[in-house]
């Protein structure tokens, strides 16, 4: 299930801007990964560069490696639609179909992917992945009723759902709780846990506790200033890089003396 | 300038003078402006349902005085002599001519509207999407009687190929016979009104799918959408409404459609089977046709039928609104 990512020598540029450069770093299978850094850092455009979602934005383009396993993701012939039904991906503002229930939500990614499925086996992967995702017993007796009549919290559930019932081998995900309460927050969190038994995870927060309570790894990024790009620091487990950084940039981002 | 009573004992108003907080608690009081601008709005208001009203009156009047001289059935009779004595007329021909052309109108202007609409949108580099948007544009104020002129003089005669085609391979249907006269068909009339329609469709459609949010397109990217899935799952089913408005307004104007249809139109008062034979009329263009050489009854007749046309458009309208609304809450 799981796969290791391993991106070596990685640049992205909106046009002729330089968003990030030169990154390289390996993230393990089954753990959770947290990006950090200071808005403008680049860490939403690097973890766009994992799915090749980057390249949709007009004028991006990547230089470099990104080895999925063995496979790289820019290699030639590669085709950007398959690359995104293994690196499955939740935004920062829950995206539900406005259009589509609840069900229609979790099957619309087998739908694209796979064509013709028979209505019990989709039945049967909307009930595990919205138990995967902890929203089943919230919305099990209204799966026919539109997605975006549930709460902010519950939307993005509902996201992370539609994203693992595809089976991806990584989940991405671009700050996630950003737009939700504590208490959404917090069963986001409790989630994410849960999903890095099945997953490859890589999250990007702006908020340090998230990072240090979900996370195994941490990674900091940084930029030297306006329109310079963004930089990786250092990536290292989280322990250590909230207690013992071996950058001092990455201590004083962390301990509020930043900038 | 002068104010209101309650605050005209207080200093003058003017730019850093704050509202009389008495002024402002009471709420009963209100400025000179504010009073002129009410009455203004709601004079106006008034003044246009007033307007509506009495050209609703003076219509009905005038269609009753019509069809109580009418020795015909209105409904079913095949025929317009409304001038001969006892008048005779009926509007069975002007409604099927005038929904069959829309309808065929519609059937071919709607799909390619779509089609441009998204490349536009979603398809065509920045460069050309532009200048494209731009012509179609254009070609919604280009006036009717031009394409009516075109109609005749180009469209009539260069249809002859593609009837007879319709003919060879669906002549059995009936419906697109065809036997060698002048394109002044019903069926040409549904081709140049699709044109006519094709651009209002193309450019209310390509603002509602410009409008697709792109945080539902890039979760149907990342679910592994290719580009055609993307409309499909995120593009169009918000778009659905709006191409549903574009369609109407497009519609409206193929029902009401006058000197481009009288222009091509070879009108005659009886339904042929075949769709490809000259002959049919509309609404519209009968009352072009004939008003002129209208005596008093036969403008009352022509009064009654445009009536009906009214009433027509407001059922499609209705209509419309109705399948907008079935879905309402799937809108975000």
């Amino acid at each position: 299930m799981a796969k290791r990512i391993d991106v070596s020598g990685l640049t992205a540029y909106y046009g002729s801007h330089k968003a990030i450069e030169d990154i390289s770093m390996t993230v393990e299978p089954r753990s959770v990964t947290a990006f950090i850094g200071p808005s403008g850092c680049g860490k939403s455009t690097f973890l766009r560069t994992l799915n090749r979602m980057h390249e949709v934005t007009p004028g991006g383009r990547v230089e470099g490696k990104v080895l999925l396993d063995d496979e790289n993701l820019y290699g030639a012939g590669v085709d950007p639609v398959s690359v995104r039904r293994t690196v499955g991906m939740v935004f920062q503002r829950p995206n539900p179909f406005p259009t589509m229930s609840i069900y229609e939500n979790v099957a619309a990614g087998i739908r694209l992917n796979g064509g013709r499925v028979r209505k019990a086996e989709l039945d049967t992967i909307v009930e595990k992945s919205l138990k995967g995702a902890n929203l089943w017993k919230e919305v099990k007796d209204r799966l026919n009723k539109p997605g975006a009549g549930l709460s902010g919290g519950q939307q993005q559930r509902l996201c992370i759902a539609r994203a693992i019932a595809v089976e991806p081998q990584v989940l991405l995900m671009d700050e996630p709780c950003s737009a939700l309460d504590p208490i959404s927050t917090l069963a986001i969190e409790d989630l994410i846990g849960e999903l890095k038994e099945r997953f490859t995870i890589v999250i990007v927060t702006h908020n340090m506790q998230q990072a240090a309570r979900v996370s195994d790894r941490t990674a900091f990024f940084n930029l030297a200033g306006v329109g310079q790009p963004g930089k990786l620091v250092e990536i290292d487990d989280t322990e250590r890089i909230f207690s013992n950084p071996s950058v001092q940039a990455t201590e004083d981002y962390i301990s509020g003396r930043f900038g | 300038m002068d104010i209101t009573s309650a605050t005209a004992a207080g200093p003058p108003p003017g730019p850093g003078n704050a509202p009389d907080p008495a002024e402002r608690q009471g709420g009963t009081t209100t400025r000179l402006g504010d009073r002129i601008f009410l009455g203004l709005s709601r004079g106006s208001g008034i003044l246009l349902l007033a307007i509506m009203a009495a050209i609703a009156v003076f219509l009905t009047i005038r269609a009753a005085s019509a069809l109580s001289h009418n020795e015909g059935n209105f409904f079913t009779t095949f025929e317009w002599r409304a001038n001969s004595t006892p008048p005779v007329f009926g509007i069975a021909v002007l409604a099927f001519g005038t929904v069959v052309s829309s309808v065929i109108a519609m059937a071919i202007a709607v799909p390619v509207a779509i089609g441009i609409a998204l490349f536009i949108s979603h398809y065509a580099p920045r460069k050309l999407a532009t200048p494209l948007s731009y012509v179609i544009d254009l070609l919604a104020a280009v006036p009717s009687i031009v394409y009516g002129l075109w109609g005749a003089l180009f469209l009539v005669p260069h249809l002859g190929g593609l009837y007879s085609w319709l003919d060879d391979y669906f002549g059995w249907t009936g419906i697109f016979a065809y036997h060698d006269g002048a394109a002044r068909s019903l069926f040409t009339i549904g081709i140049l009104l699709a044109i006519m329609i094709l651009p209002i469709v193309t450019s209310v459609s390509r603002e509602v799918f410009l409008q697709a949010p792109k945080m539902h397109e890039e979760a149907a990217l990342a679910l592994g959408a290719t580009r055609w899935e993307v409309i499909r799952t995120a593009v169009l089913p918000f778009g659905r409404s709006g191409v549903i408005s574009a369609s109407m307004l497009g519609l409206g104007r193929a029902l009401g459609e006058t000197m481009a249809v009288a222009t091509v139109l070879s009108p005659s008062f009886e339904i042929g089977t075949s769709l490809l034979d000259p002959g049919g009329g509309t609404f519209a263009q009968n009352i072009a046709s004939s008003f002129k050489e209208s005596g008093e009854i036969g403008k009352d007749a022509l009064i009654a039928s445009g009536l009906v046309l009214f009433v027509l458009t407001l059922l499609v309208n209705g209509a419309a609104r109705l399948i907008i609304a079935r879905r309402k809450e799937y809108t975000a």
